[in-house]
């Protein structure tokens, strides 16, 4: 086999890159949770019959959510440029990128946390009522220990999809390896390069998957 | 009151109807204040605009030291009724006093407060999955944030022991048996020394063994701390086992209450009729219809008390020269009551017949002429 055209590769661009998608995953990671927790949170939590059951909240956030959850990242990402460049001062690169990847996945992980809360048996939650728990006291002492397994399952398809929504950053000047296939194997038609970021999406979406099943079964107990 | 154990629960008597008819051989009642009291309780749902009734003016009371028990069908309200005394249910109508102090208008703290002086324990267990036993147990002391860390330990380890339960401190709920879990479930309500002891179905998803231990387990607890317990079951052997009043509900409505003994051999409502001849495998029209063709007076004698162990037939027999043969007929012990009921065939000239009967009667037997 021919293995002549991987020392035609431009490596250190490519390590570059790879560390920018990186960076990218893991800052835009850090901020959906931050802020898809929450919001999962406060969905369940004001659904009907639950612990802070408000119909209009619960509503309006579920509008926001699925809002936002229908309309595809790529136009997401350009439509919401104006509000990147408030945030983050630039609307390119790395900083540029985290904003729309962050409004962009919270609300999907936002669905995901509700979905995982909801598995915890109501029975349970009972039980804690019943023993005088404030509604903080069963949120941090039974649903989220309690869901742990389904979070962190969660989490991880949200990183996942995260990292094709870097790619997708690439077409908007937003660096990484998604950036990378683009400019050399789709303007360039260097496939050899386009194979090679396939390859290391692969892999990292391979190690996501693991660390995230590894993770789940470690603190799922069942 | 002299003489008895300062820790037995006895029978209360002087809250139901029909608590005079019972024979003085009866434990005396322990005179426990009135600690829970329900007053015209209503309760209805709202299901699709439209009020589903689900209890319906439930009077009742009870003493501090008692098991008391309620028993219905699903779907009678009991599992409702139960969930009023800590609030996980409000009722829509109607007042709820837990030592004299009215309940329904309790709120945030004050509510958190009231939940941590009544236990709980349910059907499924409810325990935490994610948690071990002894973090499980540790958990309402916790909530209620009183004791330093060091002091969590030393009770949770009281609470161990207490249930038998020690050497599975550190495993998860998963781990565990149904009854297992039931005595973790016993432990974390206990905790926080509740008043009171809420049991939801506690034993319907256990095998009758296990059953019956963990019914033991939860007498103890009422004899050693003296702890008020209100239970719910659809199981009239539970009632039987461990309570010291019934009350049976049916349609949202308490039909029939009083001293278990007294509901268990004479029941009045057909629901509780019912619910005797199920526990007892009993069918009287059936019984009646085999026995047609037996000689004699048909009576049913009921004897609760030392009577039960009396040689009273066949005294009564040499005596007054009759005879009898016994056609059915249950000897047992409701709670800590030794008692019986039996269908007999008595023959005899008349006037030593009811020479015999007049002694019975005398002797606190209850006698009914049935043919």
């Amino acid at each position: 086999m021919d293995l002549s055209f991987l020392s035609d590769i431009d490596w250190p661009e490519i390590g570059t890159a790879s560390i920018d998608t990186l960076l990218m995953l893991g800052g835009s990671l850090l901020f959906t949770v931050l802020l898809g927790l929450p919001l999962g949170i406060v969905l369940f939590l004001t659904s009907k019959g639950q612990l802070l059951a408000n119909t209009a909240l619960n509503r309006a956030l579920g509008l926001v959510v699925n809002v936002l959850r229908s309309i595809p990242f790529i136009i997401l990402l350009i439509a919401l440029m104006p509000v990147t460049e408030f945030i983050t001062g630039t609307r390119i690169g790395l900083l540029g990128m985290i904003p729309p990847l962050v409004i962009g996945a919270a609300p999907f992980l936002a669905r995901l946390v509700e979905t995982a809360l909801r598995e915890v048996e109501h029975g349970v939650i009972e039980a804690a009522q019943a023993m005088g728990a404030s509604t903080r006291q069963i949120l941090c002492g039974v649903l989220l220990p309690e869901s742990l397994g389904g979070l962190l399952a969660g989490i991880t398809v949200t990183a996942i999809t995260l990292v094709s929504y870097t790619a997708m950053a690439g077409l908007v000047g937003g660096g990484g390896l998604g950036d990378l296939s683009i400019r050399y194997g789709y303007y360039r038609y260097q496939t050899e390069i386009m194979m090679v970021t396939i390859v290391l999406l692969l892999v990292l979406v391979q190690i996501l998957q693991m660390a995230g099943d590894k993770l789940v079964q470690h603190f799922s107990r069942k | 009151m002299l003489g008895e154990p300062a820790h037995s629960p006895g029978i209360i008597s002087g809250y139901g109807f029909g608590a005079g008819c019972y024979n003085k051989t009866i434990r005396l009642p322990l005179q426990g204040h009135p600690l829970i009291a329900l007053s015209q309780i209503h309760k209805s749902y709202r299901v699709d605009g439209r009020d589903i009734p689900a209890l319906n003016g439930i009077d009742l009371t009870v003493a501090a030291g008692e098991i008391f028990g309620i028993i219905g069908h699903s779907g009678a309200g009991k599992s409702t009724l139960i969930r009023l005394i800590n609030l996980l249910e409000r009722p829509s109508a109607g007042s709820i006093r837990i030592d004299g102090a009215d309940i329904t208008a309790l709120d945030g703290a004050g509510l958190r407060s009231l939940r941590q002086q009544v236990g709980m324990i349910f059907q499924h267990f409810n325990l935490l999955g994610s948690k071990t036993v002894a973090r499980n147990i540790a958990f309402p002391l916790e909530i209620a944030g009183q004791l330093g860390r060091a002091e969590i330990d030393a009770r949770v380890d009281e609470l161990l022991e207490l249930v038998g339960l020690a050497e599975h401190k550190h495993k998860y709920p998963s781990q565990l048996s149904g009854g297992q879990k039931q005595r973790v479930g016993i432990a974390r309500a206990l905790a926080n020394r509740p008043k009171v002891l809420l049991c939801d179905e506690a034993t319907s998803a256990l095998d009758p063994q296990t059953t019956q231990s963990v019914l033991q387990l939860l007498a103890k607890i009422n004899r050693e701390l003296n702890l008020t317990i209100v239970l719910i079951t659809h199981e009239m052997d539970v009632i039987r086992s461990i309570c010291d009043r019934v009350a049976v509900i049916d349609g949202g409505k308490i039909v029939e209450m009083g001293p278990v003994t007294q509901v268990f051999l004479y029941p009045q409502h057909p629901t509780t009729q019912r619910f005797v001849s199920e526990a007892e495998h009993i069918d009287e029209t059936a019984q009646a219809e085999a026995f047609a063709h037996v000689p004699g007076k048909v009576v049913r004698m009921t004897f609760i008390g030392e009577t039960t162990y009396e040689g009273f037939l066949g005294n009564a027999a040499r005596e007054f020269g009759i005879d009898f043969s016994i056609l059915s007929g249950r000897i047992e012990r409701i709670k800590d009551t030794p008692c019986g009921q039996m269908l007999l065939a008595f023959t005899g000239c008349e006037a030593a017949l009811a020479a015999a009967f007049a002694q019975f009667r005398s002797r606190g037997i209850d006698i009914e002429e049935l043919r």
